[in-house]
């Protein structure tokens, strides 16, 4: 276990993957540079199935870079991508979608406007009739949408009410039933609980558990650590682009976990600096040795 | 740092099916309140409000042929206001369909009659002008990005232009000529601008066609994939496109849909009147755009439906025709539509207020 003092780049420890298993999304090396600026770099990810991996980052850690790349909306400027070990560079969210990876984004998970049961095909909507009057088959949709919803625990009186009428937590489980439903190998969910009430969180954090039984590998991005840790068994924190820690559940906990995201090594030194501040508690705060999950280090020298 | 907020361990089950058969949160409103916040129902209303209003104010508009009138009147509006609406509904708007519709007629009548071929020629190449000044909107649009006040308001400016410079240079003049006496045009004419007979009343044909373009509109919004997506590039672009939806194909089809109106309309302009006048079609798009609006069409996107345009088109006609039967000044009509056009924006802002409250 080696501490990487800048903490900013570097290759990151092998986890043990279940053994007979590949996995579905892998990225080596990834980055992604917008004209001159850098927004993400040398990123090493593994999402296996019936696994929840979460990325953890602060505001601008490349969080949001990180799964436009693997959603399909942007692509990667350096290293690989791979999904079932196979290079691929999607160029629109479909091509991701037919590879079984969906995506709900946190603030356009759903058209607020429209119906529950259009929302929840929208995309991939069931038809019938041969091609010139093939149209929408409507009963069976809201059928369907009515039941996936209530196999979730929702349920809606009304399938043509708005969904913007529906809560914030509700939205995201709908989102979340709809890509489950889809056949979704791979669901990224872009910080779901961040708008949430507490008792909201715990309903999204339920379906991230009830999708990773169903077999998904599940990319669980936020930045709150205890929402991360209930249901995580894998975690990468991202600090300024690069991954600063890549350790499974029995590696790390949940203390360590929050001081890498509050920025690690170098709140430890911060410690030292409070500690002259008078009201200001540093007994709680780690020493540097303490930090002893596995911290990504550099493999490729100074870039 | 404490961390005594760390509380439940990893949650491992599905939630169980709720037994519950409601959530008990919705109650069922009244029939006439929930009909009410359909689009297309306030709309309904006002055209009924503006029809008996003039039926008592100008007893001339009780005549059948005043009725077929006003019909037409509205129909050369309606046809043009329907891809217009589904455009907004799209979350976009055309500020270069009036003189495009100029554009589409001038392009016909000065091919067929410079090169004297058969007016068919004219129409179908007229067709595919069209199509492609819609094709280039939509494509500008999606690949900068810009909104699409500027895009259309660029390609307004431009037809503009060119529908008067290319006339002159052409024609010598600011009209077409004749093109009546060509090969093909009494065909043509009786697909574009005939009239028949109901009960003794002439009826124009682009009543027919307005009704069964709203029809066609109406099932595709409504019953198809493509409708769906109308409502979700309008409504929340990225969220379409995060979920599968080809938003580049929905918008430049939507204007290219909006460039086959105003062929049709073109041509119908063509083969009634003959002759083309290079500068018309100037103001027209705010009217098809206030028809889509006071037929509940919601200028942010994302919401409207295609019947409401119908009767919003229907007020237009029965406003502009009834101020003549009636008598008036004309000088009202505008202040009319100004005045319709404001109440129906008002009604449709309340509209969504109701339907996304929490």
């Amino acid at each position: 276990m080696t501490s990487n003092e800048t903490g900013t780049h570097g290759a990151v420890l092998q986890d043990t993957p279940p053994a007979t298993d590949r996995p579905l999304v892998e990225l080596r090396g990834a980055g992604k540079s917008y004209g001159n600026i850098r927004a993400l770099h040398g990123v090493d990810l593994k999402v296996f199935s019936n696994q929840v991996t979460c990325v953890l980052g602060d505001n601008g850690a490349g969080k949001s870079t990180l799964i436009k790349i693997i959603s399909g909306l942007h692509q990667h400027t350096e290293g690989e991508f791979l999904v079932d070990g196979e290079p691929v560079r999607f160029s629109t969210p479909r091509e991701a979608l037919d590879k079984g990876i969906a995506t709900v984004y946190q603030d356009l998970a759903v058209v607020p406007l429209m119906p529950v049961w259009r929302n929840f095909f929208l995309g991939s909507e069931m038809t019938k009739g041969p091609w010139p009057v093939r149209r929408l088959d409507i009963e069976r949709m809201k059928k369907t949408a009515d039941e996936e919803l209530r196999n979730m625990g929702i349920v809606l009186d009304d399938m043509e009410q708005p969904i913007g009428t529906l809560s914030g937590g509700q939205r995201q489980c709908v989102a979340i039933a709809r890509a489950v439903y889809f056949g979704a190998r791979v669901l990224i969910l872009d910080e779901p609980t961040a708008a949430l009430g507490v008792k909201q969180s715990g309903v999204v954090l339920k379906y991230i558990a009830a999708a990773r039984e169903k077999g998904l590998g599940v990319i669980f991005i936020t930045h709150n650590p205890h929402h991360a840790y209930m249901v995580g068994d894998h975690f990468s924190v991202l600090r300024l682009g690069t991954m600063e820690l890549s350790a499974s559940r029995s590696e790390v906990s949940l203390e360590e976990l929050t001081n890498h995201m509050a920025g690690g090594t170098e709140l430890a030194s911060l410690k030292h600096e409070l500690a002259q501040v008078r009201g200001v508690d540093v007994e709680e705060l780690p020493e540097e040795g303490d930090l002893s999950a596995p911290v990504a280090t550099s493999s490729e020298g100074k870039s | 740092m404490s961390m005594t907020q760390q509380a439940t361990p990893a949650v491992d089950t599905p939630p169980a099916p709720g037994p519950k058969q409601s959530d008990g949160r919705t109650r069922q409103r009244p029939m006439a309140l929930r009909l009410l916040a359909r689009p297309e129902v306030g709309v309904f209303l006002g055209a009924v409000a503006v029809l008996v209003f003039f039926l008592f104010a100008a007893p001339p508009v009780r005549d059948g042929s005043s009725m077929a009138n006003i019909l037409y009147q509205s129909s050369t509006i309606g046809i043009m206001a329907l891809p217009v609406a589904l455009l907004m509904i799209g979350g976009e708007f055309d500020l270069s369909a009036g003189v495009a519709v100029v554009t589409s007629a001038l392009t016909a009548s000065m091919l067929s009659y410079q090169l004297t071929m058969n007016v068919w020629v004219g129409v179908i190449v007229a067709l595919l002008v069209s199509l492609a000044i819609g094709a280039f909107n939509g494509w500008l649009l999606v690949k900068t990005g810009l909104p699409s006040f500027l895009v259309t308001l660029g390609t307004f400016l431009i037809l503009q232009g060119v529908n008067l410079a290319v006339t002159k240079l052409v024609t010598g003049n600011v009209a077409t000529d004749d093109i009546s006496d060509m090969d093909g045009f009494t065909q043509a004419q009786k697909l574009f601008a005939s009239t028949f007979t109901v009960g003794g009343v002439n009826v124009k044909i682009t009543v027919v066609w307005w009704l069964v373009f709203a029809a066609l509109a109406t099932w595709v919004l409504l019953r198809t994939k493509y409708g769906n997506w109308i409502f979700a590039v309008g409504g929340n672009k990225h969220s379409a496109r995060a979920v599968g939806v080809p938003v580049t194909f929905t918008k430049i089809s939507l204007f290219m849909l909006v460039g086959f109106g105003a062929w049709f309309v073109g041509m119908h302009q063509l083969f009634s009147f003959n002759t083309v006048q290079s500068g018309e079609g100037v103001g027209q798009e705010l009217i098809y755009i206030a028809a889509a609006v006071i037929g509940g069409c919601l200028l942010t996107g994302g919401y409207g439906s295609a019947i409401g345009p119908v009767f919003g088109a229907f007020m237009f006609g029965m406003v502009q025709q009834g101020i003549v039967y009636a008598g008036w000044n004309p000088d009202w009509f505008k202040a009319f539509l100004g005045v319709m056009l404001l109440g129906a924006v008002l009604i449709n802002l309340w509209v969504q207020r109701t339907a996304t409250r929490r």
